[in-house]
């Protein structure tokens, strides 16, 4: 296999390893701060019960954030070496720009998080409770603000802007331009709402599964809550924004879209295609199943808009069958996520929200669709990553002109050990997970008995 | 000498950040890959405490490298090619060390017990060997990447003698951090890795200038040596005063934290007589920094998040380090 093709599989295993973590830690840093707060509300309260609850899903929802958070990190560092490695033609040609929207990236966000991360996980009992509160806020705010950097290089990548080129070389025209590129507002939005909905079913699943076993009575039964009513909540957001971003993206890319949908010629009122299997090299379709004019309808909300076929491209186009399908996938977990909030939300709330008045089936349905986030939000960045090949930055800079020159059977041997580790690793990820899901709570307990008993300490006060 | 104009200057001035970052990670990433590798020679309840006197530290450390790495990759875009494609191998070993050792450090506590010596034995493994890549890596960009029977040699010894000054970082850690049978331990630990590591420093110091001419050239010219003979006469003397501490009783007392202290002077000076030797180039013999730096428009944009967040990053790094002082207690999560 030639080295082009091996780099980017390498690039693209470590960029999909790297993506499941931050989109748990991004909205997860945000829930315990709810979480936390809740508690703090109710500690006083006569409810004693409810706010032990808060405060067990606190301490369980800290650990898998931890976990997520470490994933995060280590496969982050390898992102910084692999742009070097696999692209070092990237950073010559536009190193100015990509440079310092990474150096803010890692400036701002990546230290505020693992900086205040340490006062979070271990300080309670060591700083005050205002303290350790901040401590949460900055955690969160920081996995935030990666999110921002991150997709305002990625969008720019997608739809560059502000920018002029010297012999080569790419510098800023404007940094305003640059940062708030078309497909910016789209592609964040888009993401921090896929983060929020894949911890929703994360927190939603587990908790489901909780209750299966028999275990976290006192804390699933709130955060079950909390994660349907979060998911019914954002997931029509979620519809009506990934629509916004297909408009835009049909304004900016219209090769992406024309792979994603399948259409070789450039038509008028195109069907929409609910399966097919596009196949390049005959450049048409096999096994079509259509719905007359409803692709025109979905992406210029007209009968007879026009859609831009890929033959119109040259050979400047993706590769159709990973888009279609990817595609596919995504929105196909959207409605189901769609269904199952909607449905879900409306038992718990007709059983009084009482996990004993669901049917244990919908409980088995809420486990199996745990990850059911991490699908969709893969599926959605194999869409828009793939689909703006054989570029890296759109429209202006190949892929393959920026590749390194190592030879092939090197990266083929990192790309096995990468890989083999991956998997390892999302293994046990998974498993870990379950397992500490599966813990009584009475350990939980204990400890907070301790805690309860011992008063704050000032700052480095317990040896 | 006319002063330089500030455009000039800039590429200067992130080398030097640049240098700054790579030095605190060495240090501070240096002792808890020590702690790392000297795991597997600890009892489990040992070990537990082990973990914990580095567990509020060790995400903050790697960042350091994300950093480091992160201002070659945004500042010398050129030269992050260059290195990065001569080191493609051991920056992938290195890459999967760390993030066996990250994630088993995470696993470890939260696994099944029958588990946990398994993560134990990836923590270890993986600590050893993002510090053997890393020495690798440091020999062959000391050595300019040149090719020859003597450049993997000299790779090599310090692919043994960096993971030496960790071991020695890590035990002087434990000696500062920790109390009882674990922190004698820890004193026996520092005093066995102190020899191989003081011969690895001499014999990097004699083979360097002789793997490189650039390096040979800058040293051994008068008038400066005398000058320069600062350097290695600081270490010597740091060196042999941390012996000297970790032979006397009282490191196991008031003085816990000296040999430690006293080894990150050490590392100031080794660093400081490295600075002295690359610079002006961040590819030896290839490639100044000049020729490698981004655009003055770029590096501006950048001066400025640095010197809002730098300070910041300084100033809660103090505060992380204050309220985790003192000697290790058992580590929960809030």
């Amino acid at each position: 296999m030639d080295a082009l093709i091996l780099a980017r599989m390498q690039f693209a295993a470590n960029i999909t390893f790297h993506i499941l973590f931050p989109t748990i830690s991004i909205a997860l840093g945000w829930l315990l701060l709810f979480f936390r707060l809740r508690w703090l509300k109710t500690r006083l309260g006569p409810d004693k019960a409810a706010a032990q609850g808060w405060l067990d899903a606190y301490r369980f929802w800290t650990k898998v954030f931890a976990l997520s958070f470490a994933l995060g990190v280590v496969s982050g560092i390898t992102m910084s070496f692999q742009f070097g490695t696999n692209w070092p033609g990237f950073m010559e040609h536009v190193g100015n720009i990509a440079g310092p929207l990474l150096g803010y990236e890692v400036l701002t966000a990546f230290f505020l998080e693992a900086g205040f991360l340490g006062v979070m996980l271990f300080g309670h009992g060591k700083v005050s409770e205002r303290v350790h509160l901040m401590a949460t806020f900055f955690v969160a705010f920081g996995t935030t603000l990666s999110a921002f950097w991150i997709l305002a290089l990625n969008s720019w990548m997608q739809t560059p802007a502000g920018y002029e080129i010297e012999g080569g070389v790419y510098h800023v025209k404007s940094w305003v331009e640059v940062i708030f590129n078309p497909s910016f507002p789209y592609r964040f939005t888009h993401m921090v709402l896929a983060s929020a909905l894949t911890c929703a079913f994360l927190i939603t699943g587990l908790s489901a599964w909780q209750l299966l076993r028999g275990v976290g009575q006192r804390s699933a039964p709130h955060v079950l809550r909390v994660g349907l009513t979060l998911a019914a909540l954002l997931i029509p957001v979620q519809i009506v924004v990934g629509d916004a971003h297909g408009l835009n993206t049909l304004e900016h890319q219209p090769a992406k879209i024309a792979a994603m949908e399948g259409v070789w010629d450039t038509e008028r009122s195109a069907p929409l295609l609910l399966f097919a299997i596009p196949d390049q090299a005959s450049r048409s379709n096999h096994f079509e199943v259509k719905v007359p004019k409803l692709a025109s309808l979905i992406l210029t909300h007209e009968l007879d808009g026009e859609i831009k076929g890929l033959n119109s491209f040259g050979d400047a186009h993706p590769p159709p069958l990973p888009l279609f399908f990817a595609f596919r996938v995504m929105v196909g977990m959207g409605v189901l996520m769609l269904a199952t909030s909607w449905f879900g939300w409306w038992c718990y709330r007709r059983a009084k929200w009482q996990p004993a008045g669901l049917p244990r089936a919908l409980l088995w349905l809420f486990a199996a669709m745990t990850f059911a986030g991490w699908v969709a939000t893969v599926a959605g960045w194999y869409v828009t990553e793939i689909g703006r090949q054989p570029f890296i930055v759109y429209g202006l800079l190949r892929t393959a002109d920026v590749a390194s020159k190592v030879p092939s059977a090197m990266i083929g041997l990192t790309l096995a050990l990468y890989v083999t580790l991956y998997v390892a690793l999302i293994l046990a990820y998974v498993t870990v997970l379950k397992y500490m899901a599966e813990k009584p709570e009475v350990a939980l307990a204990e400890e907070a008995r301790d805690e309860a008993a011992m008063p704050v300490v000032t700052a480095g006060g317990r040896a | 000498m006319n002063w330089m104009s500030f455009d000039t200057a800039l590429p200067i001035i992130f080398m030097a950040l640049m240098g700054l970052s790579m030095l605190v990670y060495v240090i501070s990433d240096g002792y808890d890959l020590g702690v790392g590798m000297l795991m597997h020679r600890a009892t489990d309840a040992e070990k537990d405490v082990m973990i914990a006197s580095i567990g509020p530290f060790w995400d903050a450390n790697e960042t350091w490298l994300v950093l480091g790495v992160g201002i070659l990759l945004i500042a010398f875009p050129r030269a992050h090619g260059v290195v990065l494609g001569e080191l493609y191998l051991p920056v992938a070993l290195m890459l999967i060390g760390l993030m066996l050792r990250g994630v088993a450090f995470d696993f470890r506590v939260k696994a099944k017990d029958a588990h946990k010596r398994t993560w134990d034995r990836l923590f270890f493994a993986g600590s050893t060997l993002a510090a053997v890549s890393q020495g690798w890596m440091l020999g062959r960009y000391v050595s300019g990447f040149g090719s020859g029977w003597n450049y993997p040699l000299f790779a090599a010894a310090i692919a043994v003698a960096l993971p030496m000054a960790y071991v020695l970082m890590g035990a002087t850690w434990l000696v500062m951090k920790t109390e009882g049978e674990l922190q004698e331990r820890a004193v026996h630990w520092a005093r066995v890795a102190w020899a191989p590591m003081v011969g690895g420093m001499l014999l990097i110091s004699m083979a360097t200038p002789w793997i490189s001419q650039i390096v040979r050239e800058r040293w051994f010219e008068l008038p400066e040596v005398i000058a320069l003979m600062a350097i290695p006469l600081m270490t010597g003397v740091a060196l042999f005063a941390v012996r000297g501490v970790l032979h006397s009783p009282a490191v196991l007392g008031p003085l816990c934290w000296l040999p430690f202290v006293l080894l990150i002077i050490v590392f100031v000076l080794g660093f400081l007589g490295l600075a002295y030797s690359i610079y002006p180039y961040v590819v030896i013999g290839q490639m100044t920094i000049w020729q490698a730096s981004s655009s003055p428009e770029a590096l501006k944009v950048i001066l400025i998040g640095v010197c809002i967040s730098v300070p910041a990053i300084a100033g809660y790094t103090v505060f992380s380090y204050r309220v985790f002082r003192g000697k290790t207690g058992a580590l929960s999560y809030a």
